[in-house]
């Protein structure tokens, strides 16, 4: 009934509800002020924090794009191999002369491609799952990557098109090389615009309804597989725009890039608390799911952890994450 | 067969003569029918009667191979589910069709958000949403704690309640309910009953696809059989009585009174 609507929004403050939302954000302040008591002279240097959030950015664009996928149901393993592509693609159009506003556009627009061909073989072509279109499309763009570079990285970049991924705001505070890195701005906008597009837009709710029971959206006459095609092809655009801020920030194109990272991209959308099984999850989730990757790998760095530890714990959070969201649900269905 | 007769006067919906074939298995043959505004129909048969088929070729999933659907006395192709709508024909499904992780108030609006059209999006506005959600309950007295409930944390009878106030939202000319109580329990389906009576009152047709002769017998006006894919029997419910409409799902006339059946349904 509508008045019962306008008491539960005048009770206010609604604990679960509050965690729910904001828990994971705690788990990252929490493990920031962990690392920041363990070694406070090294973690919470401007530097080393700049560090962070610049090492990060593609994989935050690149779960961005995975999140969106994974609310359908669906997943995309190609993003690795899209990110190189428009990587290597980039490099080749810089070296070459091309000029830069086109270079910028090129990057995205592989990845768009990219994404355009998953979702057709999704919906055209019937394929079961989305696993096997994209497992189909990883190797191809891969492939493609090797073929273009003849397996050789390809570097020299335009400043301009290097700007993105390297450029940092010192803002007169900070010393080089610490400061507000550019990157940072670009994850910024790109997950303030999706938030807009999931939440507020009738094609983002129609993403979760999907995800939620395709049967549904389908009899409420919404075109599931028009907005499949768009969902991946956000994926795919989201690699295209990463691999431009990595070729910017290592400046060169690697025919190497991003071989796994699909999985990184995969793990820190399912910490930041979306449902494998679809039609759940935030992009503040993600964002602190791959802040959580993020700071946990930097922090064992800091601390000379070997590389092999944190593989290992790394994979013991995924599973430590989604165990506290099966109790947190079970919890939530006792009630 | 009967013969494709004149329009019948005062019908919202009239089939003449639909036939459905999927490949070489007749689903349908030249079934007729009529539905008034205001007037409950029940259509009955056992399964593979072909009464999920009749109705997705209502509802616009499926297109007829023969035969004409007038609307209002004019013919009428649908091409989708969305077209079946836009002329106020609503479906509500078995399985209800809901989305269980989205609140009450987006399932009600799915795919007819409310909110400033922009380019092929609709800006959501969800506030609007919830209001409009809420005085549409109000007015079926359906009752839920919040509208921002989401789906999956509603009873049966709530979910059904909630896939009849989407059906309805949108000045609703025909609803078509298939087994609307077959997934509910005992104590809800006086409820959606007494819902399903109250949008005659407003002047919707009705179409209930059910198995259960104490729905039909409960709130129809008229109870019609098909068996094997076509006609069998038609009659006003004060004018039959369940054994005979047992009888007729299984395909024999005449049935008495005092025969046995009710143990069938």
């Amino acid at each position: 009934m509508t008045n019962s609507t306008d008491q539960s929004e005048a009770s206010g403050f609604n604990m679960a509800k509050f965690l729910e939302t904001y828990g994971i954000l705690i788990v990252v302040l929490v493990m920031m002020l962990v690392l920041a008591a363990i070694r406070p002279d090294v973690f919470l240097s401007a530097q080393n924090l700049t560090n962070i959030l610049k090492q990060n950015a593609s994989l935050a664009l690149l779960a961005l794009g995975m999140l969106v996928v994974i609310i359908t149901a669906g997943i995309d393993l190609s993003v690795g191999s899209t990110m190189a592509l428009s990587m290597v693609t980039i490099a080749i159009a810089s070296r070459a002369g091309v000029p830069w506003p086109l270079v910028l556009l090129i990057g995205p627009a592989v990845g768009l491609a990219v994404g355009w061909v998953n979702g057709v073989g999704l919906t055209w072509l019937r394929l079961p799952h989305p696993f096997i279109m994209t497992l189909g499309t990883l190797n191809i763009a891969r492939g493609l990557t090797f073929l273009v570079t003849d397996g050789a990285p390809v570097s020299g970049l335009q400043p301009e098109v290097r700007y993105l991924g390297q450029a940092y705001y010192d803002f007169g505070i900070f010393a080089p090389p610490a400061g507000l890195p550019a990157s940072l701005i670009v994850v910024a906008a790109c997950a303030i615009a999706l938030w807009f597009f999931l939440t507020r837009t009738s094609m983002g709710r129609h993403i979760y309804a999907i995800g939620g029971n395709p049967h549904a959206a389908r009899v409420s006459g919404i075109n599931v597989d028009g907005v499949l095609v768009v969902v991946y092809m956000i994926c795919g655009f989201f690699a295209g725009l990463a691999g431009l801020l990595l070729a910017g920030r290592t400046d060169s194109g690697f025919p190497n890039a991003g071989i796994g990272i699909e999985l990184d991209a995969i793990a820190a959308v399912i910490i930041g608390g979306a449902s494998f099984f679809g039609g759940r999850g935030t992009v503040l989730g993600v964002l602190a799911g791959v802040l959580i990757m993020g700071i946990l790998r930097n922090g064992l760095n800091i601390n000379n952890v070997s590389a092999f530890w944190q593989q290992i714990l790394i994979g013991l959070v995924i599973i430590i994450a989604v165990y506290i969201d099966v109790l947190r649900r079970r919890a939530s269905l006792r009630h | 067969m009967e013969p494709v007769r004149d329009s019948s006067p005062g019908a919202l919906l009239e089939a003449r003569g639909i036939s459905k074939y999927f490949g070489a298995i007749t689903a349908l043959h030249n079934v007729n029918f009529h539905v008034a505004p205001g007037e409950v129909l029940g259509v009955v048969g056992d399964n593979g009667a072909g009464k999920s088929t009749l109705m997705k070729i209502l509802s616009g999933l499926f297109a007829p191979s023969e035969g004409q659907l007038l609307f209002n006395g004019e013919p009428v192709r649908f091409s989708g589910p969305k077209e079946a709508q836009r002329r106020g024909i609503e479906m509500v499904y078995q399985d209800f069709a809901l989305a269980g992780n989205l609140p009450i108030y987006e399932n009600i609006y799915l795919g007819r958000e409310p909110g400033r059209k922009l380019g092929p999006l609709t800006l959501v506005d969800h506030a609007k949403a919830r209001r409009m959600a809420g005085e549409h309950l109000d007015r079926l007295h359906i009752h839920v704690k919040s509208v921002d409930q989401n789906a999956e944390d509603l009873s049966g009878g709530q979910r059904q309640a909630v896939a009849i106030a989407r059906a309805t939202a949108f000045d609703a000319k025909l609803v078509i309910m298939d087994e609307p109580t077959a997934a509910l329990a005992i104590k809800e389906v006086g409820k959606v009953l007494d819902l399903i009576k109250s949008l005659k009152q407003h002047g919707v047709a009705v179409i209930i696809i059910s198995h259960r002769m104490d729905d039909i017998f409960y709130c129809c006006d008229r109870v019609m059989a098909l068996y094997q894919g076509s006609n069998f029997a038609e009659a006003p419910l004060d004018a039959t009585h369940r054994n005979e409409v047992i009888g007729w799902i299984m395909g024999t006339k005449g049935h008495e009174e005092a025969l046995a059946h009710d143990q069938l349904h």
